[in-house]
């Protein structure tokens, strides 16, 4: 198993013909991963690449190809109407790249995916991968080995970092998510955490947060209650200046809240293996598991 | 982005949110023609900073006469303002509020904001005014009342009676409160605020309900809906390093430290800060340079990280990702010698290629000093900027 994305994964690309949706659909197909469909508004009936066939309208697409996946690569300006097209559309799960989408439209298609049956990660994020089975995102697959240990980040090259410092202690992972960077993420940490406690197929996880809000706290409150697997995390931003945005929109440090140091202390309350370093995520992860042996 | 208090005003006075009537001045001459426009007194003078506190620091004054709004606008402009939001170098003043005096009977607060764990915009009241509301927050929080904006039905009126009710408000005073509030919040939705914060917002003694303060900030991301707000950034205001890396699209935030450090990726650039400081040296910026890398972004970035006098060593990281690292090596031999320096570079790229990118780099002119990984990374540098001591 695995989660939201696997071999089964149909994807639609929306915003295909674009250059950053072509290079990475590029990077995704030599990956394995299945895409079936593009949506460019105005290029239905065409053909990227003589590979994929693009149509007008997600509706469109789903219905001719069975997509049940899409990864959203258009502009910010127009990133919210392409995710609740999606969601009226009725896929199930829709991974959101473009970063700088305005927070009154996160509110927005927030507010529709929780009424919807869609499940959401992004915006502004690196995308899912399933080693081995699927890459709907940015990632660099080859860092990535299919196996065990569950990764769920807000941020991309250090989630590679970490997913490498695994790899290279030969821990594979079952499924790496990067939830994005943004104040609002379609899943939240919790969100995701829920989907790797019922995943048979992961036995471990890495969470790696950052200053900014209270995913952190929430996610140690809930791992505390419900979660039995290890958990191994690092925080980002201890040396961060309160009220500077650190390049996320998410990484700031408002009202004194939201600070390294608060989401460490509640990590570690909830009996959560807190790397020092970000060189030591995966040594930290390996001696756990040694532990539990 | 931020605003001064003067321009947030203006976004109110557009909503129908009652302010006091002033106007800006950038000269002594204009501080005395907005006050003598205003035909009363006294008139307050407010010294027009991006930062609190301004009053206790001697930035806001009152004025009996043409003759003492002279000398005060004389005295403030050009002066360098010290608060506790400035630090110890202070902000130089540049242009001033001048407006009505109100005569106040309360001093309240009204705020709204995003709440991140709920995903709603969420509108904030209390009674205690004209003090920190983080301070009220952890000394008084049942002083605080709020309402969770509903993102499809909107601000109710319910929630603007229940606000002004907790406020104290009766009579007139309460019809004009519900409509501030309201007024308030349609602002807030229609300029694409991050923050709109009256503090003190006042009840003046013959029942007006005005904001004599109004701090508005709003989302970056969505300037492009609003040209004309984007023509607000005061970018006097803002460390001229960071303008100049905005302009690259470059995310650089200055920092106190030594080690000039330029990363690909926002939570690396974190990370690779805190590992420094790990190994016992000092961050002098935090700066994403983007996930690609480019010869021309690590070039801009360079120079922007070399603008400052304190940085004794630069540690590159790239985690090259889909990116080969021969072609960002490249990109960093062929930027760095075209931005001409002394200090020790210590780079460390990941990814395809690393092995080749090592080479091209240990066997350039320019002298790199090449690491293997983050903490190999963080070594070198910290040890280089020792080195030089």
């Amino acid at each position: 198993m695995s989660i939201l994305v696997n071999s089964e994964t149909r994807l639609l690309v929306q915003g295909i013909t674009g250059g950053e949706g072509t290079f990475h659909t590029e990077q995704m197909i030599e990956y394995g991963t299945k895409v079936v469909a593009g949506v460019t508004p105005g290029k239905g009936g065409t053909k990227w690449q003589d590979k994929v066939p693009v149509f007008n309208t997600v509706e469109q697409a789903v219905r001719e190809t069975g997509a049940n996946t899409t990864v959203i690569f258009v502009p910010p300006a127009f990133a919210a109407d392409a995710i609740l097209e999606a969601i009226d559309a009725g896929i199930a799960v829709i991974v959101t790249v473009t970063e700088g989408i305005p927070v009154k439209d996160t509110i927005v298609v927030k507010e529709a995916l929780n009424r919807s049956g869609s499940r959401m990660v992004g915006g502004n994020c690196p995308g899912v991968i399933t080693p081995g089975q699927a890459k709907v995102g940015i990632m660099p697959g080859f860092i990535h080995q299919p196996g065990r240990c569950g990764v769920i980040s807000r941020s991309g090259t250090l989630t590679y970092e970490a997913v490498k410092q695994l790899s290279d202690r030969g821990i594979g992972q079952s499924t790496c998510i990067g939830i994005g960077g943004d104040a609002i993420n379609g899943s939240t940490f919790v969100d995701i955490l829920k989907l790797f406690n019922a995943d048979p197929d992961t036995d471990s996880v890495v969470l790696i947060g950052e200053i900014g809000g209270t995913a952190e706290e929430a996610s140690a409150d809930y791992i505390k209650a419900n979660f039995a697997k290890p958990v191994v995390a690092f925080i980002a931003g201890r040396t961060a200046p309160p009220g500077r945005r650190m390049g996320h929109a998410g990484a700031i440090i408002a009202g004194g809240k939201g600070t390294a140091a608060e989401k460490i202390a509640a990590l570690k309350t909830a009996g959560i293996h807190v790397a020092d370093s970000p060189a030591d995520i995966g040594a930290t992860l390996e001696q756990v598991l040694k532990k539990g042996k | 982005m931020k605003i001064h208090e003067h321009q947030g005003k203006e976004v109110l006075r557009r909503f129908d949110v009652a302010v006091p009537r002033g106007g800006v001045a950038f000269s002594v001459d204009e501080a005395v023609k907005v006050a003598l426009s205003l035909g009363t007194w006294p008139v307050v003078v407010k010294a027009q900073i991006h930062a609190g506190g301004r009053g206790k620091g001697g930035g806001i004054k009152l004025a009996n006469s043409e003759a003492e709004v002279r000398e005060l606008a004389g005295k403030m402009l050009g002066m360098n303002l010290v608060t506790h939001q400035t630090g110890p170098q202070g902000k130089m003043v540049q242009r001033l509020l001048v407006e009505e005096r109100m005569a106040i009977a309360r001093e309240l607060y009204a705020g709204i904001v995003l709440d991140r764990a709920t995903f709603r915009n969420t509108f904030m009241v209390s009674t205690e005014g004209g003090v920190e509301i983080e301070k009220v927050a952890a000394e008084t929080p049942e002083k605080i009342v709020k309402a969770a904006i509903d993102p499809v039905a909107g601000f109710q009126p319910f929630q603007a009676r229940k606000l002004a009710f907790a406020l104290g408000l009766s009579g007139d005073a309460f019809k004009a409160g519900v409509k501030f509030l309201t007024g308030l919040y349609r602002a807030y939705e229609a300029v694409d605020a991050s923050l709109a914060e009256i503090n003190p917002l006042v009840v003046t003694k013959d029942g007006k309900v005005v904001a004599l303060d109004a701090k508005i900030n709003f989302d970056d991301n969505a300037l492009f809906r609003h040209p004309d707000l984007g023509e607000m950034r005061d970018l006097s205001e803002e460390e001229p390093a960071e303008v100049e890396a905005s302009k690259y699209d470059l995310n650089y935030v200055k920092l106190n430290g030594n080690v000039g450090c330029m990363v690909n990726g926002a939570g690396l650039a974190m990370a690779t800060m805190d590992i420094i400081k790990l190994h016992g040296g000092e961050p002098a910026n935090f700066l994403d340079v983007g996930g690609g890398a480019s010869a021309e972004t690590v070039e801009n970035g360079f120079r922007i990280v070399l603008q400052d006098p304190n940085v004794r060593a630069i540690l590159i990281n790239i985690f090259g990702g889909i990116v080969r690292c021969d072609r960002v090596a490249s990109g960093v031999i062929e930027a760095i010698s075209k931005v001409k320096s002394n200090l020790p570079v210590v780079v460390r790229l990941e990814g395809t290629n690393a092995d080749v990118a090592a080479k091209m780099l240990e066997e350039s002119p320019l002298k790199f000093i090449v690491a293997h990984d983050l903490a190999d990374a963080a070594k070198k540098a910290v040890a280089a900027v020792g080195a030089r001591k």
